[in-house]
């Protein structure tokens, strides 16, 4: 029996990163084409402006939705609730600044955000009791808590939008750090951590496992359960630390509409990314591409002057194209082979 | 001689980098039983998915009935007359047994009456057919509430509905046990004697002696010999599929561990005490002491997986007490199991044991590195020589740590499954159906194997279907019957003949 291992062309190939990057490539060049001055950086008061990086800072907290996401479904999970844990954590944290004693005090704001966070977990290891401890369907599991979730974050809010001027609260939305948006440090950070742990550790690898073969994994010792709870406590928190951002860059908590269809989208950035709705194999960098694509999509709409009523049939059909070239048979005409799926060597 | 209804002619199929088949001929004459013989990835399944149109052919030509025939897939294979059933039942365990037999194909109302599927026809019609093959199952009944060996025959009677005259059978008996398979073997002499060509896919030798008129045996993707199953001795069979002479499996007697087997003296390294789960295994005993290997043997159903899975903690029983080396323990899972040293290979390798889009280095590496936590990972290195040491002890092929462990072959993937577990030194480990559906060399070389990891004080507890395998290999065999623990035969009372009696009587001199 001869080798199985492919070779490096066909690694490449198959790489699940080499389709999006190019994706994203050609976005970015169709922007530069259109607007000549795109790539163009700014230094005011030594903060970066810039085109870029503006994809980059509104494109933060999808991004880290998305992060969090890409775990879950690694473990055969989806995650619906996020969009309403955005909106709770903003909720929390505005509603506890505007009424504090002193709201425009640092201490406030952050006894504000450990508030919020502290909450998002609860939420997430609420998700995670119905998946991993109950054995309730991901979908309907995390559905319970996306149609609960507005209406408790209507509760804390009172249906108001509630608007805050807290200098240090204001600094995670709209601040700058070593001379990048807060937002985009932050969101960098989370990437590089999750990144380093998946890859120093053995999460990585017990991840894929249980995410491609949950019982065999068990029996195997794995603690499956414990992984696919820790995959939805740890989306909760990356839903609240984007609630946070998302609330601070308007200085505001709107209980309503904050993070309304972010999960789509973060599930869109996740399917973009490469990693299979089925589970198992996952990839980090394939999500941040596709979260900077769906964000580098809407810029696009804008600067490219795309009418606003044709702007949704724009973006559906860049992400159509994406997807039809990722889709195995598709990539087995455009290689005229059967495939590869079903030509696995013999049983 | 009559017209073959099925010639193959040099048939080539190649996958990247493995040449499958390699001018392959195969002939089916109607009326036949054929047997198709081979070891794990000789090309059995291979050269079927040819017929069949699962694969395009690389070279070769297939006729049927003198004509030659390229089908697109299964369907147009089946239009064809060539019906398959698979080792895995491919039926909808939800719909009933008359819907699943006539699936696609229910007779159906007049069209001035709407065109709608005729119930009453249905059942009438998969009555008649039920009928003809003497198999006593309700039409009504939902299919997923019948055993597999039910569920398997169902399909094999949507396959005689088809009016086809091939029919493949891809490892039908590896669930079934004997009274099934005899059920089994009775519908396909029917279907001989009506003309129907057979072609039999299986690992059980002695179920082709049984069953079988001719056998094409295949070795590594090439023909080795069609033959009369009469006129080929069972050895020389073995020695073609083999490709050598299998000296290994006649030479697997191995020196009991008299010194410990049964002595009360040596503290057991797993003690079970009326440990039993409700609707699973009535309440058993069960020792396993340092060195020695411990069968069990009973039918399929008599909760012989069901009782190791206690001792392993995959499910929770509701009585009875574990001592692992004298000390109590209740296992909460079976992490709490693999830290205690216990390591278990599933019955089900495919579903409970491997992790098939992990590499093979991942894989062996698992438990191991599950029992270590998540926060120390095993150093790439240090995996890289555990791998690269058990590869080659188990003759793992190929020899590749980073292939995918779905591309292997069945016994390569159990070897694995085993590296997985022999890299975390266990003191006790629970084999369920490690032979099953695999080739007789690695079949042999996991039985030579677990004789060894015995003879260095590993405890073994051995399940198996085949009563031979059982007996030869332990040093106690534990009878099961209906959920029960029967009795327990020390090696020197222990013969096949013993343990079948045991199973029939129910009684015997319990330990």
């Amino acid at each position: 029996m001869g080798t199985l291992r492919e070779s490096l062309g066909e690694r490449l190939r198959r790489s699940p990163l080499v389709l999006p990057a190019a994706a994203l490539l050609v976005l970015l060049l169709v922007n530069v084409v259109v607007t000549p001055g795109f790539l163009a950086l700014r230094v005011v008061d030594g903060h970066l402006f810039g085109s870029v990086v503006d994809i980059l800072k509104n494109g933060a907290p999808t991004a880290l939705i998305a992060l969090g996401m890409t775990l879950v479904v690694a473990t055969r999970g989806i995650d619906l609730s996020v969009g309403a844990t955005v909106a709770i954590a903003g909720s929390v944290a505005c509603t506890w600044i505007a009424g504090a004693s002193d709201p425009t005090d640092p201490g406030t704001a952050l006894v504000g955000i450990v508030l919020a966070l502290g909450l998002a977990l609860v939420l997430g290891a609420w998700n995670g009791l119905l998946v991993a401890a109950f054995g309730i369907q991901p979908i309907i599991a995390t559905l319970v808590l996306m149609t609960a979730g507005r209406g408790l974050a209507m509760l804390i809010t009172d249906g108001q939008i509630i608007t805050v001027a807290n200098p240090l609260f204001a600094e995670l939305g709209g601040g700058f750090l070593l001379g990048l948006p807060v937002a985009v440090v932050v969101a960098a950070v989370m990437f590089a951590a999750v990144a380093l742990l998946t890859r120093r550790t053995a999460l990585g690898l017990l991840i894929e496992s249980v995410g491609v073969n949950p019982t065999a994994s068990r029996l195997s010792g794995v603690r499956a359960r414990g992984i696919v709870w820790g995959g939805y406590v740890f989306a909760a928190l990356c839903a609240g630390v984007a609630g946070l951002m998302i609330s601070s860059n308007v200085t505001a908590a709107d209980a309503n509409n904050a993070g309304l269809w972010i999960e789509l989208d973060a599930i869109l950035a996740v399917v973009i990314g490469g990693t299979l709705l089925t589970g198992g194999r996952y990839s980090i960098g394939g999500t941040l591409l596709g979260a900077l694509i769906l964000q580098t999509l809407t810029t696009t709409v804008y600067t490219a002057g795309i009418p606003p009523e044709v702007s949704l049939v724009f973006k559906a059909a860049v992400i159509i194209v994406v997807f039809l070239l990722q889709a195995e048979k598709v990539r087995a005409l455009l290689h005229r082979r059967r495939p590869v799926g079903e030509r696995v060597a013999t049983p | 001689m009559p017209e073959p209804v099925v010639a193959m002619r040099g048939i080539e199929i190649g996958f990247p980098g493995v040449k499958a088949l390699d001018g392959v001929d195969f002939r089916l004459l109607p009326g036949e039983v054929h047997a198709l013989m081979g070891e794990n990835g000789a090309g059995k399944s291979t050269l079927i998915k040819a017929l069949t149109g699962v694969y395009g052919l690389d070279g070769g030509t297939v006729t049927v009935r003198g004509e030659p025939a390229v089908f697109s897939g299964p369907a147009a294979a089946q239009a064809a007359g060539i019906a398959t059933v698979y080792q895995e039942v491919n039926l909808c365990p939800n719909l009933s047994v008359a819907e699943n037999i006539l699936l696609g194909r229910e007779p159906r109302r007049p069209v001035w009456q709407g065109g709608r599927i005729d119930r009453r026809g249905v059942r009438r019609r998969a009555g008649e057919l039920l009928a003809r093959l003497r198999l006593d199952v309700d039409p009504d009944s939902a299919l997923g509430e019948h055993p597999l060996a039910v569920q398997q025959l169902v399909a094999i009677a949507r396959a005689v509905d088809l009016e086809a005259d091939v029919l493949i059978l891809d490892e039908p008996t590896s669930s079934l046990d004997a009274t099934e398979v005899a059920e089994l073997f009775r519908i396909v002499r029917g279907l001989r004697a009506d003309g129907v060509a057979v072609l039999f896919v299986s690992h059980f030798i002695d179920q082709v002696y049984e069953i079988a008129d001719r056998v094409t045996i295949l070795r590594n993707g090439r023909l080795v010999g069609e033959h009369l199953v009469a006129e080929l001795p069972r050895l020389d069979m073995v020695a073609k599929m083999v490709g050598h002479e299998l000296a290994v499996l006649a030479d697997l007697d191995r020196e009991p561990a008299a010194e410990v087997a049964g002595d009360p003296t040596v503290t057991p390294v797993l003690a079970a005490r009326g440990i039993g789960r409700g609707g699973a295994i009535e309440p058993a005993d069960l020792d396993v002491r340092p060195g020695e290997v411990v069968g069990l043997a009973g039918l399929l159903g008599s909760g012989r997986t069901e009782l190791v899975r206690l001792l392993f903690g995959a499910d929770r029983p509701d009585a009875g007490s574990l001592q692992v080396r004298g000390r109590p323990v209740r296992l909460r899972g079976p992490h709490a199991a693999v830290a205690e040293g216990i390591a278990f290979c599933s019955e089900d390798r495919k579903g409970e044991g491997v992790v098939g889009d992990l590499t093979v280095r991942d894989n062996i590496v698992l438990a191991l590195q599950a029992r270590r936590g998540w926060a120390r990972r095993i150093p790439r290195r240090t995996a890289d020589e555990l791998v690269a040491r058990w590869i080659s002890a188990l003759d793992i092929r190929p020899a590749d740590p980073d292939a995918l462990l779905r591309n292997l072959s069945g016994g390569n993937q159990q070897k694995c499954l085993l590296a997985r577990w022999l890299i975390t030194e266990p003191r006790l480990l629970i084999l369920d159906e490690p032979t099953r559906g695999i080739d007789v060399g690695a079949k042999a070389q996991i039985q030579q194997l677990v004789a060894e990891l015995a003879g260095d004080g590993l405890g073994v507890v051995f399940v198996s279907a085949e009563l031979e395998e059982v007996v030869r290999l332990s040093d106690r065999v534990a009878v099961l019957r209906d959920r029960r623990k029967v009795g327990e035969l020390p090696r020197a009372d222990a013969s096949v003949g013993r343990v079948m009696e045991l199973i029939a009587s129910g009684g015997g001199h319990l330990a």
